[in-house]
């Protein structure tokens, strides 16, 4: 059992849903994400997602575009990245799952990036352009190499859909809530629960949810609904809101915390 | 499998093609290959297309005897396939006609495009209105202001244009627009791609709408010259205009010759060359050769024309060139420039400037060849959108780069 899972089983032992916070490394540098990697530990996540920037995100909306930008601007590479995991490391065992888009994959070498992230602490890889069907090769590695690879399920993924990705995703599914690219939204998605509840009808592996959730009550929903909550966006508008300010990582270690007690709260 | 035959069910043209999206879009391509495949087996659809390329579009398009072009550069007989003279002014428009006989299957009653410079925008926005269908094209904040005319065009037309700021506000950030357009609107949209790029089953669709092409090009030629042809030679940017016209020859001993935009010329880093010094990658939906760096990161392409201003390629094209099957060159702003010219003032046709690289290709290997030799060149779309811009750049005035009209 690698971190992931032990993860969201000591969790659902305990009762309690996962906090997964996303962050764009390199933005707006390298050494600020690993310390905000250990502040966002610090303060209640669970495991921790740590994008990886990409010239043509087309899953995300403005905010991740804009982190991504910021951090490419900087130089950030996925080679970077993972020397960054492995310092790291050093001083946290969060689960980190690298989140990427399938090209800079490519460009690294599959065998290559599993090899080096492993080695590096990373536990896995989520590539939101890579659907199960494309995915053998690196779902191969990543199990050679003791990564999971997860793969995502939409509010327009048919029975047939959910069912693929279930038996090809390791560690959890992630659960896209709504019909859209990523950014933060009000409230919930209409439907989600339906939704999850179809997903849940398919598999027994943890459900985490994401895209759109923003704020500590929405977050609480989520947890009633999933195992893990998973917010990106809003972390990044914190970012934004305090950035070149010397509370920027405290500003987004409460910002965590509110979604901690949110979640912990909401949970059922 | 033969290069006929291809793609594969899962879309794939050798290691090329697939369907690397976000999961949101896979049911939605699922079900518009299955439409597709319906629509191909009914003789009422064969029907229906057959009636707007010919009543609408105004086809078959001539193919065209270039009597004064093969003069004056002394060599291979040179024939011009006509796309130029279709409703719209450039190929695109076969593409959109059957992919919105498409969407009228499957009951969306929103389309959405990119354009680069505006052909395919125009072409999308013509159907759309012809249709009654509700049309969002996206559209680079840079080449909007470069292509007013066409913003008007499609504007005057009933559809809405929306301005992307993201990136290098050109080709490449609208289909990233387009595309997540259509992951927040899949239920009620269809999203028509406007070039053999993108997602299975995309390149294979738009394939076969363009392939009419071909197939009149081959009838064609064989009418006035009782033979094939010895060359064909295309523009690619994308890749539809070259394809369309190549796909019915495959299977002949034809040689098929794609041009790409060299720009300022290959050494310069301001190039459109994604064939010739791209390496494969994933970009818009599928694998093939791309422009990108060594951490693959997407690299932004430069040519004259807008329409080539690309750093991707259909996937078929790239199986066709590691295959062998095709090759690909390339010719910079300058010369097809040159060409753009040419064409104008000794045949008093002013082509695209996506299709001036084609024309570029023939002025290098028509007076080397034999004169009982043949050419076909895609002639994919008229030049009336770049006269301005190219006006500027004789003047000295150098725009260069500065749009041209998307119909490669």
């Amino acid at each position: 059992m690698n971190r992931i899972e032990e993860t969201f089983a000591s969790l659902k032992s305990a009762g309690r849903k996962a906090l997964i916070p996303y962050v764009m490394a390199g933005d707006p540098d390298l050494e600020t994400t690993a310390a905000l990697v250990i502040e966002l530990d610090r303060r209640g996540a669970d495991l921790v997602e740590l994008g990886v920037p990409f010239s043509d995100p087309i899953a995300d909306g403005p905010t991740i575009q804009r982190a991504a930008l910021r951090a490419l601007n900087q130089g950030t590479t996925l080679r970077a990245i993972v020397d960054t995991v492995a310092s790291i490391r050093k001083q946290s065992t969060i689960p980190i799952v690298l989140m990427t888009y399938y090209n800079p994959v490519l460009a690294y070498g599959i065998g290559d990036l599993c090899r080096d992230a492993a080695r590096a602490g990373v536990d896995g890889l989520i590539v939101p352009d890579l659907p199960p069907e494309e995915g053998t090769e690196l779902s191969d590695a990543c199990r050679r190499h003791g990564l999971t690879v997860v793969f995502l399920v939409a509010p327009t993924s048919t029975a047939a859909r959910i069912e693929l990705v279930s038996r090809h995703t390791t560690g959890f599914v992630y659960c896209v809530s709504l019909t859209g690219v990523t950014g933060a939204r009000g409230k919930l998605a209409d439907g989600v629960d339906a939704f999850m509840a179809q997903v849940r009808s398919h598999t027994d592996r943890p459900l985490g949810l994401g895209f759109g959730i923003s704020s500590p009550e929405q977050a609480g929903e989520a947890a009633c609904l999933a195992d893990g909550v998973i917010v990106g966006s809003a972390i990044i508008n914190v970012m934004e809101a305090h950035a070149g300010e010397s509370d920027m990582l405290r500003s987004v270690g409460e910002y965590a915390a509110s979604l901690r007690r949110g979640i912990d709260k909401g949970r059922r | 499998m033969t290069a006929i035959t291809l793609p594969d069910q899962r879309g794939h043209f050798g290691i090329f093609g697939g369907r690397y999206v976000p999961e949101t879009l896979m049911t939605a391509l699922d079900e518009l290959l299955e439409v597709y495949e319906a629509a191909k087996g009914d003789p009422d659809f064969e029907e229906e297309f057959r009636y707007y390329l010919r009543d609408y579009v105004g086809r078959p398009s001539p193919l065209y005897y270039a009597e004064r072009l093969t003069q004056t550069l002394g060599g291979a007989r040179i024939y011009l396939k006509r796309e130029d003279l279709n409703h719209t002014g450039a190929h695109k428009i076969n593409n959109t006609i059957g992919q919105i006989l498409l969407t009228r299957r499957m009951k969306k009653p929103r389309v959405i495009a990119e354009t680069g410079a505006g052909q395919h925008g125009v072409a999308t926005a013509t159907v759309a209105a012809r249709f009654g269908l509700e049309c969002d094209v996206y559209m680079g904040s840079e080449d909007m202001e470069r292509q007013a005319l066409n913003v008007f065009r499609m504007r005057l037309m009933g559809s809405r244009v929306i301005a992307v700021d993201a990136g290098s506000r050109t080709l490449k950030d609208a289909l990233n627009e387009a595309l997540r357009d259509w992951a927040t609107n899949v239920r009620h949209t269809h999203y028509i791609i406007g070039s053999v790029a993108g997602p299975h089953p995309f390149p294979m669709l738009v394939r076969d709408f363009q392939s009419v092409i071909g197939r009149e090009a081959r009838e064609q030629v064989l009418e006035k010259e009782g033979r094939l042809p010895d060359v064909l030679v295309a523009c690619v940017g994308g890749g539809s205009n070259a394809i369309g016209l190549f796909h019915p020859f495959l299977g002949d001993g034809v040689r098929l010759v794609g041009v790409e935009g060299a720009g300022h010329g290959l050494d310069t880093g301001m190039h459109a060359a994604t064939l010739g010094l791209g390496t494969p990658g994933v970009l818009h939906g599928a694998m093939s050769y791309t422009g990108q760096d060594a951490n693959g990161q997407i690299q932004v392409a430069h040519s004259v024309s807008a329409g080539l201003d690309y750093p991707g390629v259909g996937p078929e094209h790239s199986y066709l060139k590691d295959s062998g099957r095709a090759e690909y060159v390339s010719v910079t702003d300058d010369e097809a420039l040159e060409a753009f010219e040419l064409l104008s003032r000794v045949e008093g046709i002013i082509p695209a400037l996506e299709s001036a690289h084609a024309i570029a290709h023939i002025a290098r290997i028509a007076p080397e060849m034999d004169r009982e030799e043949v050419i076909v060149a895609g002639l994919s779309g008229r030049g009336d959108k770049d006269v301005e811009q190219v006006d500027g750049l004789l003047a000295g005035n150098d725009e260069r780069g500065e749009g041209g009209g998307g119909a490669e």
